[in-house]
């Protein structure tokens, strides 16, 4: 597959579909994985990386699960390309950054993808949309099996996976869910809970993971430790701390509704209003406004208008989107009208209040 | 105001710096407040933290330790506290001692028990005694003496404890120790060039 082919597509991800997706975006696992005695990538030579990226070819080649899959060297790819890969969520930050020796492979449906040579020499991620951490697990667990029946990862009976930075070590494990909690954040419970989250070893990020702002009432939560629990362990307790904000951004959702339902609706339409008369918007402000249509949508505030259809538009309103959907290059402020255009044709023609 | 780091924009956001006891105040517009929130980000990352977590504590060990480097990839343990990766899985065995209490820092155990696989890489102190174990060795006989490090440590404990008292106690003692140290490091100093003068 092309990359620019990917603009036709809806990521699996964004699907709106699964468990409790008005409330959960997106689950996610990833593991860290090595091949014994070959330097990580940031302490490897080019003979180093390039023997890794042969061992993942080969690999590759032999997995059910990557038959429909492309394989790219980061190298190849413009800057363009990576960032768009990024904003949907294939690679991470830093695999675009720095592409020397790199590679991605990914599944047609952007279920599965592998980082190569990033901070360790593989990096597996599912990802589907929903509360499906089970699902996701199932599939990665077979498919890190089938990756390394022809090369075996580095493997310690004392300490499981190792990996590059000892933060991974053990599982090489990190399980995220993607949230959306406007009302927790309206109703200013946000930050409890997040301490709460930090106390429980559990890390908060903004939409595009490590380093990241929490924007637009996204927010990733994922497992800190990955030695020590097992696997199914470490998913069960991101399972038991998520349906509990679930519940609590439930009960805010009600109590809004049921104390402040002329100003949420006031605030939802405003912005649903805004969305679909802007002529010029940046993309900070159409994923602060776009959240609160999504909430609209969940509380039968806003109707007829599909959750996939406004999950992508947080996707297909980023830089990198446009431009490829424009097929040229466009400066932020020539973005900034595309994008309300964009808003627009997507919005008119499907909704009515 | 005008920001002082563009001088074009309005200045919105007023930070206050302590570099070294200097202190200075910035007022920035919204862009350079951002960029410089970035660039304090960045200067500050996970091997940072990482680095603050293996330093913590242990001191006399430190030196020595910084020596030691994976016969397999070169790294040495110095190298990992500076940029806060391994160089391979061999480091795992190269540096065990080191490593198995900072796992237990980060993640409260060292006990695997997840998923298994055929094992690859035997984590094992290395069989073949190593250079530094020369320098090791005079580390042993000061050990007997009250260990001026390890009241360090307790210092820092009992400071995180709130235990003031405690605290200014072996501060006290701390002292002691190390002016006699000097005195004993000046009265080598003395003896040595007197023993000359006689020879």
């Amino acid at each position: 597959m092309k990359i620019d082919n990917l603009i036709n597509n809806t990521s699996e991800w964004l699907k709106g579909s699964g468990l409790d997706s008005d409330i959960v975006i997106s689950s996610r696992i990833r593991l860290a994985r090595n091949f014994p005695s070959i330097p990580f990538p940031h302490w490897a030579n080019n003979n180093q990386t390039e023997e890794v990226t042969q061992k993942v070819k080969t690999a590759i080649a032999s997995v059910a699960y990557l038959k429909k899959s492309s394989l790219f060297m980061m190298p190849e790819l413009d800057q363009l390309d990576k960032q768009f890969l990024v904003e949907r969520h294939l690679i991470s930050h830093e695999h675009a950054a720095r592409s020397e020796g790199k590679a991605l492979c990914f599944t047609d449906n952007e279920v599965i993808s592998v980082m190569v040579n990033e901070e360790d020499h593989l990096r597996i991620q599912v990802m589907k949309s929903g509360l499906d951490l089970d699902d996701v697990w199932q599939i990665i667990n077979r498919l890190d099996d089938d990756l390394s029946k022809n090369h075996p990862f580095a493997f310690s009976k004392e300490l499981g996976f190792l990996t590059a930075c000892p933060t991974n070590t053990g599982t090489g494990m990190r399980g995220s869910v993607m949230l959306h909690l406007p009302a927790l954040v309206m109703t200013r419970q946000i930050n409890k809970v997040l301490d709460a989250i930090a106390k429980l070893s559990f890390t908060t990020r903004g939409l595009y993971g490590e380093g990241t702002e929490a924007s637009g009432n996204f927010f990733q939560i994922s497992n800190q430790v990955s030695l020590g629990p097992k696997e199914e362990e470490i998913l069960d307790n991101i399972k038991g701390v998520i349906r509990q904000i679930i519940d609590q951004e439930k009960a805010a959702r009600q109590s809004l509704l049921s104390k402040n339902r002329s100003v949420l609706e006031d605030r939802i339409l405003r912005s649903f209003g805004t969305l679909l008369n802007a002529r010029i918007i940046t993309s900070q402000e159409t994923v602060e406004l776009l959240s609160m249509v999504r909430l609209g949508n969940d509380m039968g505030i806003i109707k007829n208008i599909e959750r996939s259809l406004i999950n992508e538009l947080f996707i297909l309103t980023q830089p990198a989107h446009l431009q490829k959907i424009e097929k040229k290059k466009l400066s932020p402020q020539e973005r900034d009208i595309k994008r309300a255009d964009l808003i627009r044709q997507r919005l008119e023609t499907k909704p009515k209040i | 105001m005008l920001c002082s780091i563009c001088n074009k924009n309005q200045a919105t956001v007023h930070l206050t710096e302590i570099v070294d006891e200097q202190m200075t105040e910035l007022h920035l517009c919204e862009d350079c407040a951002r960029q410089k929130s970035l660039n304090m980000e960045q200067q500050f990352g996970l091997a940072d933290l990482l680095a603050g977590m293996v330093n913590f504590g242990k001191q006399p060990e430190d030196k020595n330790s910084d020596l030691i480097k994976c016969p397999n990839c070169n790294l040495s343990y110095a190298d990992f506290k500076k940029i806060g990766r391994l160089g391979c899985s061999e480091c795992y065995s190269a540096f065990r001692k080191l490593l198995i209490p900072l796992l237990k820092k980060i993640h409260g155990s060292t006990t695997y028990i997840g998923k298994t696989t055929e094992e690859s890489v035997s984590v094992k102190e290395p069989l073949a005694p190593m250079k530094f174990d020369i320098l090791e060795k005079p580390e042993v006989k000061t050990s007997k003496q009250p260990d001026l490090a390890e009241l360090k440590n307790k210092l820092t404990d009992a400071i995180k404890a709130e235990n003031f008292e405690e605290a200014a106690r072996i501060r006290d003692e701390i002292k002691m120790m190390e002016k006699k140290e000097i005195d004993t490091i000046k009265k080598k100093n003395s003896k040595i060039p007197d023993k000359k003068d006689k020879s």
